[in-house]
């Protein structure tokens, strides 16, 4: 039962779109009747058996779901205090959290008669995710990329194309993920009737942030029962953490705990350099303030004329100036808190799981584990924290080596 | 009666078509972007549009992206962008000013602020691409109940159904843009524009000026003749972009207006 009044805190968004004063729509009046009617069938979808039926199949046959929740034993005794599950997101098939939202996107686009895919990417993962389901489904796949992303990311570009998509540089702008963002609606105002918009986190317009948190909640599903199978019936996590660029991870793993007040819920932004009016980090709740970007209201990135700053982060996948609005409002009425990690701690703990656990993590994840080295030994030895492990480290080697002062030869 | 109803009430007794155009505020610099601005009355311009620069102009193509990337660089701000208006206004008390621009540095100023800072410049109407229909109670009511006119976008994907919506809480003039997609990219069609002009006027007293696309006298002409006018926006802003002295871009701007008013 939620407190402040509210029956529940998983009721959001209201009919406009609004998780309190963020969220909404606010879209060029070309793309309005797009995501009215995207609205309209999503809603349709969402009670239709048949559509899950086929989710669950692809999530089963095809992703490789559930995700194992893994208890770290060396971890947890290397910390001295809570025990430390981790949620195996990294095995999925593309190796990330993505697909799980792609899969539902794309399988409401086949529904919408649409042929053509469009996605936005910072890291890559998004974009190898709508890439592999689109060639599955025999769709055109247009990937926006930042010019400076496509450099550094150099195996997720040539993934991509291996796939059959179409990888488009994105120079306008500065050249990074907002700006690919950008690009992406500008081609979907111009290719309204074919195309489909596959937003890869839970910001955008709505329905987006709702309906991309419904896709990655399976995430939060599967460890409420896989906890109870491992520590007992009814045995719900303590803490659950998760690392926050746009936030679909973290969404999908608070979302099914939302309305269980002894659950902690911690959300972990990028800290980059140090939280600082220097701006080199991408923590928008604790950095930011709210303003409106992107089809919705949220806590941005800005200086004091509204104008979006850039994010800086070592994990390309976090450097975004925004935040699914849904978080902006769990953070202003206090269900969850929101911490950041700077790009040092989430090196050292990248590190540690390595050679702790023979699990190499995500930069991404690697923030969310930080948090937890710094919280769990001074938890007590029955305190169940579970992490996101939302993403595999194989992407970030070449990130983590220059960081070292390792030479790899390419 | 705001300036923008007096021109188009004027526009119609003398059976003339509006010409409005559009440049960025701030475009590359203020000295430059004013004396721009100074001169469009006289060549012929009935309504100013001026852009306010944003980092992420989602609508815009790369002409006035760039456009507003300069005016950022060179230091632009909203307050900046106000004193251009005072400043044309000090010698100019009847071309009517029509803010373009996107809703994050109204919203960051503060939506009550900027609205009566707006007015006190002399600004009177606003064009805000991110703020559909679903979104009035933000900006666009709160502006009309203080005078400004809130002139709204038609597009060729707002159907029937839609279209009242549209209409309802618009002022000043309907904005239709001619193509699906960004500034400055696809032609204006003049077969297909003026059935769209025509089925929005028979919803609406309201002027219905068209946009996007247009770039030649030519074009200026065919377009104005389907509807109340026509803007030009991205080949005005083209022209200020190679830097060519500020007559030369008026001269280009004289040809635009006149192409609009043979109409």
């Amino acid at each position: 039962m939620a407190e402040d009044g509210l029956n529940s805190f998983m009721t959001g968004p209201d009919e406009a779109g609004r998780f309190g004063i963020f969220g909404g729509r606010f879209v060029s009046e070309t793309l309005m009747p797009l995501i009215l009617d995207l609205e309209e069938r999503y809603e349709y979808a969402k009670t239709d058996p048949s559509f899950w039926a086929e989710m669950d199949d692809l999530w089963k046959h095809y992703v490789g779901r559930p995700s194992p929740l893994y208890f770290a034993p060396r971890l947890t005794a290397h910390l001295g205090g809570a025990k430390v599950y981790m949620k195996r997101d990294e095995l999925n098939h593309t190796g990330a959290h993505k697909i799980n939202n792609v899969l539902g996107q794309i399988i409401l686009a086949r529904r919408m008669g649409k042929t053509r895919i469009i996605a936005e990417t910072g890291a890559g993962q998004h974009g190898v995710a709508t890439a592999t389901v689109c060639a599955k489904f025999g769709l055109k796949c247009v990937v926006y990329m930042g010019a400076h992303d496509v450099e550094r990311q150099a195996p997720n570009v040539f993934r991509m194309k291996l796939l059959g998509a179409e990888v488009i540089p994105v120079t306008s702008g500065r050249g990074t993920l907002k700006d690919a963002m950008n690009d992406a609606l500008r081609d979907w105002v111009t290719n309204v009737r074919d195309t489909f918009y596959c937003i890869g986190t839970v910001a955008g317009p709505h329905p987006y942030p709702a309906m991309v948190r419904d896709f990655q909640s399976i995430i939060g599903k599967e460890v409420r029962w896989q906890l109870a199978e491992q520590e007992g019936e009814g045995r719900l996590p303590d803490t659950v953490v998760a690392a926050i660029g746009g936030g679909s991870n973290a969404m999908g793993l608070f979302f099914p705990f939302l309305d269980d007040p002894s659950v902690n819920i911690i959300g972990v932004e990028a800290g980059g350099k140090g939280v600082d009016d220097r701006m080199q980090h991408c923590a928008s709740l604790t950095g930011g303030r709210p303003g409106v970007l992107h089809g919705n209201r949220t806590y941005l990135l800005q200086d004091g004329d509204g104008q979006i700053l850039e994010g800086f982060s070592i994990s390309a996948g976090l450097d975004y100036p925004g935040i699914g609005p849904e978080h902006s409002w769990l953070h202003d009425i206090g269900r969850a808190s929101y911490v950041s990690i700077t790009d040092a701690e989430a090196l050292e703990a990248f590190q540690l799981c390595g050679k702790l656990e023979g699990i190499i993590p995500a930069l991404e994840p690697s923030h969310a584990l930080a948090h937890v080295m710094k919280i769990a030994p001074a938890l007590p030895k029955d305190h169940i924290i579970v992490m996101n492990m939302c993403g595999r480290g194989d992407k970030d080697i070449f990130t983590v080596a220059k960081h070292l002062g390792v030479q790899m030869a390419v | 009666m705001t300036r923008i109803d007096d021109t188009f009430a004027r526009l119609r007794a003398s059976g003339k078509k509006a010409f409005v155009s559009y440049i960025m505020a701030g475009d590359p610099d203020v000295p430059r972007a004013l004396s721009v601005m100074k001169g469009l009355p006289g060549a012929g311009v009935d309504i100013i549009e001026l852009g306010l620069p944003f980092t992420d102009p989602m609508a815009d193509g790369p002409t006035i992206q760039a456009a507003g990337q300069r005016a950022l660089e060179g230091g632009m701000t909203v307050d900046q962008t106000l004193q251009m208006v005072r400043d044309f206004r000090a010698g100019d008390a009847v071309t009517p000013i029509v803010l373009m621009g996107y809703y994050n540095p109204i919203y960051s100023r503060g939506v009550d602020r900027f609205i009566a800072d707006a007015l006190a410049a002399g600004i009177d109407g606003l064009i805000v691409v991110d703020l559909p229909p679903e979104e009035d109670a933000e900006l666009c009511i709160p502006a009309q109940k203080a005078g400004l006119n809130f002139i709204r976008l038609a597009t060729p994907t707002t159907d029937a159904k839609r279209l009242p919506k549209v209409l309802q809480n618009t002022s000043g003039f309907v904005y239709y843009v001619s193509v699906t997609g960004i500034t400055g990219a696809a032609a204006a069609q003049a077969d297909e524009v003026g059935p769209e002009v025509a089925r929005i006027k028979r919803s609406t007293d309201l002027p219905v000026i068209v946009g996007f696309g247009i770039n030649t006298p030519e074009a200026a002409e065919t377009i104005a003749g389907v509807a109340d006018g026509c803007v030009v926006g991205s080949a005005i802003v083209k022209e200020i972009a190679t830097g060519k002295p500020v007559e030369e871009v008026l001269a280009f701007v004289a040809t635009l207006a006149a192409g609009a008013h043979r109409a």
